[in-house]
């Protein structure tokens, strides 16, 4: 009840408000007004519906998360349970892994840059999810370390023409070492203030590739990056297209590799530890500055070396690749996919650089979709797409162990 | 025969101010091999602010800590971070419970051997044989210590899960697991129930007495500091209004006009 009266205010106030733009119609010309009041009353209609809507989503999702604080049980998610069960897990691993090796052959060339670019941001949020995911530090500047891979490879081969195979070691190296060189200072600040001035890092090295001409050719950008040499396997247009995109699930798999093993290591744990109380964590004996650098730099080698990728990709760099907005879509891949989760954050980077790919026809809408979706997912599923699920220590092994030490 | 003990903690003339406010002034303590020592005071005493002041979580603004785990000589260790001070052998537990609570039990304390293990990055990703040597015997320590605390039946589940007292204890297991010389507990039967406390009593002589450390409590519960500690130092604002064996502090009449008063006649 206490509802629905809530509803209809919400509805009358929206009226009211639409009434001046959606009702009253002046015809300058002949100097008459027509007043359109059926309009104003789809618009409370419609603002009515919604509003109940909206309440009765939030209800239903308090009541489920004080039975889920009850219950003191974690969460088991039906996802997370197929995922545990190794006779669902392998079986979709192959089948996955099939259809990614498969893909060229079954899609046009269109596709498989398409899809070549969506690993491109599968990496970069597998990159940033350790620095936000598992360690807990909002980076807004992240594309920095993008621009400074994908500028080490433009201006190495530029410069004194260096491959393709020697600069993306070198450009992961750049990366994780900005990464340290920013992170030393700055990672001494929290939450919010870490944020601002990330971001103020990835807008200088934006500022400073766009504004030093001389050296990096300014806005204009470098133009005629080498692809690179597959060996001379790869003769022709297609294949090196095809070759690019086998290149990306390369890479796909060895961060998915090395990001699940650092998870699940002391690392990982220390990381989250820091996540959740500092202070104790330090109390611990855990050196804070250390195990955040760590994962700040970690992140950022991930960044250098996509950067190096996505030169050689698209053969043209300037600075307005670069922009926070990069920063805020790879942030916003991490935040829909679940922190942390690996599996959410590819499901989030195919999700938010596919559809809009897909949907070109709303392409008018798109940051409004965009921000709608945020919200949404933000309200009702905070946790992400995915719940990130750390694995557990297996107590009966241990159990097991011991036994055989005593008796 | 406790006189002919090593000191390992020495702490100097410690003062701390808080702006214009002075939580600790001057304050001297001590604490010998395999001792158990408590420091009591009224509330608001600063007697955290002192737990503060030695474990590095604040620098003193005055005075020296100086250690001496092994019988090596002293070590002066104020201004140093709390990581490194852990890393000396100096372990805590804190007033208001700090577990990493979506963390589970035995997680909750394989933190506590992160000091003590090495596996760096390359490890990580490899998971070479000494890493994976190294994380088990992680597991198999933490368990024990789980084990020694009646917490293993806890082991897999969230550390915010845990009933009250558990978590308490998991506090200690915790500091355990960094390998200290000596054990800082802040007030760790607040909330306990009598019977609860008496346990707690028997654990903390346990521990001192299997891990070879001494213990440094601060404690409310009169009953409990009079039977478990050896000696006591009392606090009042800030200062350091009197030393000795229970017996001694139970007469000392400014004591008693400070804090114990009544709560000593009971008792
Ligand atoms: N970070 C701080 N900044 C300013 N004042 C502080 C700070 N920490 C403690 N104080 C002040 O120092 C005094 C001592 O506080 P402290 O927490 O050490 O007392 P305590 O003896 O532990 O008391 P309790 O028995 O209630 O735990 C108090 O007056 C407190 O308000
Ligand atoms: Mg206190």
């Amino acid at each position: 009840m206490e509802g629905l009266k809530k509803s209809v205010l919400a509805s009358l106030w929206f009226m009211f408000l639409t009434l001046p733009i959606m009702g009253v119609f002046v015809n300058t010309i002949d100097k008459s007004v027509t007043w359109h009041l059926d309009r104003v009353l789809y618009v409370g209609a419609a603002a009515f519906v919604l509003s109940y809507l909206w309440r009765f989503m939030l209800e239903r999702k308090e009541r489920g998360m004080k039975a889920e604080e009850q219950s003191a049980v974690e969460k088991v998610t039906l996802l997370n349970k197929l995922l545990a069960n190794p006779k669902f897990f392998w079986p979709a691993v192959i089948a996955v892994a099939g259809f990614a090796i498969a893909f060229p052959k079954l899609f046009s060339m269109y596709q498989v840059n398409v899809m070549t670019s969506a690993l491109i941001y599968v990496v970069l949020g597998l990159g940033l999810n350790i620095v936000v995911g598992l360690a807990g530090l909002l980076d807004l500047g992240f594309v920095a370390f993008y621009a400074v891979g994908a500028y080490s490879y433009a201006l190495m081969n530029m410069y004194w023409g260096i491959s393709f195979w020697v600069a993306l070691p070198l450009g992961a190296l750049l990366g994780a070492l900005c990464g340290i060189l920013l992170g030393f200072p700055v990672l001494r600040l929290r939450g919010d203030y870490l944020a601002i001035v990330t971001l103020g890092f990835g807008e200088i090295i934006r500022l400073v590739l766009e504004n030093w001409a001389e050296f990096t050719h300014g806005p204009s950008g470098i133009s005629n990056i080498a692809r690179p040499e597959f060996f001379g396997l790869a003769k022709g247009f297609m294949a090196q297209i095809n070759f690019m995109y086998y290149l990306m699930l390369v890479l796909v798999v060895f961060t998915i590799f090395v990001v699940n093993r650092l998870k699940n290591s002391r690392i990982g744990r220390a990381w989250q530890a820091l996540r959740e109380d500092e202070i104790a964590c330090q109390a611990m004996g855990i050196d804070k500055m250390k195990t955040k650098l760590m994962a700040f730099s970690l992140g950022a080698t991930w960044a250098g070396m996509v950067g190096v990728v996505f030169a050689a990709k698209t053969t043209f760099i300037n600075p307005a690749s670069f922009t926070f907005l990069e920063s805020a879509i790879i942030l916003s891949i991490v935040v829909l996919g679940g922190m942390g989760s690996i599996l959410g954050v590819i499901l989030g980077a195919l999700v938010l650089i596919l559809l809009p790919e897909y949907m070109r026809d709303f392409s008018e809408y798109r940051m409004l979709i965009f921000g709608a979706t945020m919200v949404l997912v933000m309200v009702f599923r905070p946790q992400g797409l995915v719940r990130d699920v750390r694995k557990k220590i297996d107590i009966s092994a241990v159990k097991k162990a011991l036994g055989g030490v005593h008796d | 025969m406790i006189n002919e003990r090593r000191t390992v903690l020495q702490v100097k003339g410690v003062s701390k101010d808080f702006g214009g406010l002075r939580a600790l002034d001057d304050v001297d303590l001590d604490v010998k091999e395999g001792e158990i020592v408590a420091l009591i005071g009224p509330n608001g005493a600063g007697k955290t602010t002192f737990f503060n002041c030695i474990t590095g979580i604040y620098t003193p603004t005055e005075g020296d800590v100086n250690i001496d785990p092994y019988g090596g000589g002293f070590k002066r260790i104020n201004g140093m971070k709390p990581n490194i001070v852990t890393e000396l052998g100096m372990a805590r537990t804190f007033q208001n419970i700090r577990l990493f609570p979506s963390m589970s039990v035995i997680e909750n304390v394989m933190i506590g051997c992160h000091c003590r293990t090495k596996a760096t990055f390359l490890g990580a990703v490899f998971r070479d044989p000494g890493t994976r040597k190294e994380e088990q015997e992680t597991i198999l320590k933490s368990y024990a210590l789980l084990q020694e605390l009646g917490l293993d039946q806890y082991a897999d589940e969230l550390a915010r899960n845990l009933p009250y007292g558990a978590q308490r204890r998991l506090e200690i297991a915790r500091a355990l697991a960094t390998d200290p010389f000596i054990l800082l507990l802040d007030e760790p039967a607040a909330g306990m129930n009598p019977q609860e406390t008496a346990e707690l009593e028997e654990l903390i002589v346990s521990i001192k007495d299997k891990h070879k450390i001494s213990v440094l409590l601060i404690e409310h519960d009169m009953k409990m500091v009079m039977s478990l500690s050896d000696r006591l130092f009392v606090l009042e604002y800030g200062r350091e209004i009197a030393h000795g064996t229970p017996q001694e502090i139970s007469e000392n009449p400014a004591v008693i006009k400070a804090y114990l008063g009544e709560e000593l006649v009971d008792a």
